[in-house]
């Protein structure tokens, strides 16, 4: 198994000074394996979004550690130059809408990031096909993201996501706008995809539908996180 | 890399073109604006070439005859032929009247020629359909601006005359097209009083006891009759001989005849830099404001588009999208925006140029500027958009 995955030590975020001071994040720990996907749960105002948005490299979180991969990302301060490079080239990001760009066919929506990353335009469509094979959605190579059912748009999303096989993909309540079919039929998809590339998985969701899949799951309530078994039903 | 601004603009042409076609229109405003302003320079270069004069001789310290009125006796031509190095001498009038035929009137600089006499300065170089004036009297030439035709019969003061030919381009520095009539006919039309006002001047003149004195016969029809000649002309033309100086011959009649004379490149002075200017000035600054609405007009236009991309920019930045990446998709959306509009632009003002009741002159220059202008405004106007883009936060991507 290659070491990938995600792991955070004692991290804190804190939103502004003095008596008006917010910590969202009180010394979050998580650490989620290559091939695993857990849950991350918790109602609003938890620090959810927070915690996404650090791992993410969106905001600076006030203090603790981050590592990806084998690769220490943050330890009380980025420890990488360049924040752009590290979310294209090493987090995927799937949404609660699929967001794809609109004026993009499928392929290019997903060959964007290879190419943003410098392959090819030959290299890196040929590589989003294969992976839209994998997600069954290759008969939609050269459709435009309007013409697409939302499972479809969803699973072109996640293919976005691995297109660079990054070691952690955080996917933000993925499946908030289908029924409950399409919506555990796409944590499968992530199941297979996280298996296939050793990526760790982060689902931030509050769906009952879906929560009974992770083996894993991370509850936070008022910055503070902790780790619960969950039921992992079989999704094959 | 593909580029993403094509993709936009080859998913939403529709709405590209559609917006394009209205900047054009705008555009072709300005270029057409640009093109009344050469117009209005040519129509005054063109009065000068057609004159076919180097020297325009005219009253002392006046701008005659086209920028003031000048009125010298129609007599000086001699002196002035008699100057060493002038070839050609040729009195003229130039009146802007009027013209009535039928029920319709015309304005037009009415220009009056020695007759009998073609290829003096001041008469038509060529014509487009019919002859030149061959008789003293009641005959025409025409520019084919003014509507008339061969054979028409046009009514200039209290005669008639005959349209015998035709001439393109013959145009006052107001764009007027010219009429050419005999030269006494139209000293008569500038400066013979109607019947009324004569016999009014005569009971006057006879009435004024210093003209008729008892001891005096003839005094009195000697006085009405100089009160009713015509010996003025507003200037004289003056064609020197190759290899002569300009200079010196004007130098020459101003010194000799007590006469103002203006070279070629001082009446072109005058009328592109007196005659003309305050209405250049007046274009110049529709071409200002025109600029200026195109320029808010463009930045609205891709700012209003770049807002409704903002969440597209936000998964852009999210995923690692270069700024200049994305910079460059809005500034290459501009940009095509002004080529788009350009095209229309130009190809509107070309269609509507003739239609035009004056001259206007699309240069290929004043395309080259404009066209850069036009993307030079694109991109400065796009920068208060890519400002907007640019200070989209990613994490607008993430819910919360």
């Amino acid at each position: 198994m290659r070491d990938k995955g995600i792991r955070i030590e004692g991290l804190t975020k804190r939103y502004g000074k003095g008596d008006t001071a917010v910590d969202a994040l009180k010394g979050v720990d998580m650490q989620v394996a290559p091939g695993e996907v857990v849950g991350l749960i918790g109602p609003s105002g938890s620090g959810k979004s927070t915690l996404l948005k650090c791992l993410g490299a969106v905001i600076e979180p006030t203090a603790g550690r981050m590592i990806l991969g084998n690769e220490t990302i943050y330890d009380n301060g980025w420890k990488v130059n360049d924040l752009r490079a590290l979310r294209r080239d090493k987090i995927g990001f799937v949404f609660q809408a699929p967001y794809l760009i609109p004026f993009l066919d499928v392929t290019d929506n997903v060959a964007l990031l290879p190419m943003l990353a410098g392959k090819p335009n030959a290299e890196a469509r040929k590589q989003a096909v294969e992976l839209l094979q994998g997600l069954d959605v290759q008969h939609r190579a050269r459709a435009m993201p309007s013409q697409l059912s939302g499972g479809e748009q969803q699973r072109v999303a996640i293919a976005r996501g691995l297109v660079n096989r990054p070691p952690v993909i955080l996917a933000d309540e993925p499946t908030a706008p289908l029924d409950s079919e399409r919506a555990l039929a796409v944590i499968k998809i992530l199941n297979d995809m996280a298996r296939k590339f050793e990526t760790a998985i982060i689902v931030v969701t509050h769906d009952e539908k879906i929560i009974p899949t992770f083996k894993r799951i991370y509850h936070i309530r008022d910055g503070v996180t902790y780790e619960e078994a969950g039921e992992g039903i079989d999704l094959r | 890399m593909i580029s993403l601004a094509g993709r936009d603009i080859q998913h939403a042409w529709g709405k590209f073109v559609f917006t394009g076609v209205g900047l054009g229109l705008l555009i072709g405003v300005t270029l057409t604006m640009a093109g009344v302003y050469r117009g209005m320079v040519d129509d005054a270069k063109v009065l000068l070439d057609n004159s076919g004069a180097d020297l325009w001789v005219v009253q002392k310290d006046t701008l005659g005859p086209y920028a003031e009125s000048s009125s010298i006796y129609d007599d000086i031509w001699r002196g002035v032929r008699s100057i060493p190095g002038v070839a050609r001498v040729a009195n003229v009038t130039y009146l802007t009247m009027q013209v009535q035929q039928g029920e319709r009137d015309v304005r037009a600089m009415v220009t009056g020629v020695t007759a009998g006499e073609p290829g003096l300065p001041g008469w038509p170089p060529q014509l487009v359909a019919g002859r030149q004036i061959t008789r003293g009297h009641y005959e025409a030439v025409a520019d084919i601006a003014s509507g008339f035709q061969l054979g028409d019969r046009i009514q200039i003061r209290r005669n008639e005359y005959t349209v015998v030919g035709l001439t393109r381009r013959m145009v006052s520095s107001s764009g007027d097209p010219m009429i050419f009539i005999p030269l006494r006919d139209a000293q008569e039309a500038q400066f013979l009083k109607d019947n009324d006002a004569i016999r009014q001047q005569r009971r006057r003149t006879s009435e004024n006891p210093a003209f008729n004195r008892p001891g005096v016969p003839g005094l009195l029809d000697a006085v009405i009759a100089s009160q009713s000649t015509n010996a003025s002309v507003n200037a004289v033309l003056v064609q020197i001989k190759p290899g002569q100086n300009a200079q010196t011959i004007a130098e020459s009649i101003r010194r000799w005849k007590r006469l103002t004379v203006y070279t070629r490149s001082q009446m072109e002075e005058i009328l592109v830099g007196k005659l003309i200017a305050t209405s250049s000035k007046q274009i110049g600054m529709f071409l200002v404001i025109l600029a200026i609405v195109s320029a808010a007009i463009v930045a609205f236009i891709i700012y209003t588009l770049t807002l409704g991309k903002i969440r597209e920019i936000a998964v852009l930045k999210l995923i690692g999208t270069r700024n200049r990446t994305i910079a460059g998709l809005i500034m290459q959306q501009a940009i095509a925006l002004g080529v788009i509009g350009f095209v229309v632009g130009k190809i509107t003002a070309t269609l509507w140029a003739p239609v035009f009741p004056k001259y206007v002159l699309l240069q290929p220059l004043d395309s080259v500027i404009g066209f850069i202008t036009v993307i030079i405004i694109c991109v400065l106007a796009s920068i208060i958009a890519i400002r907007a883009a640019l200070k989209v936060d990613p994490a607008e991507a993430i819910g919360g």
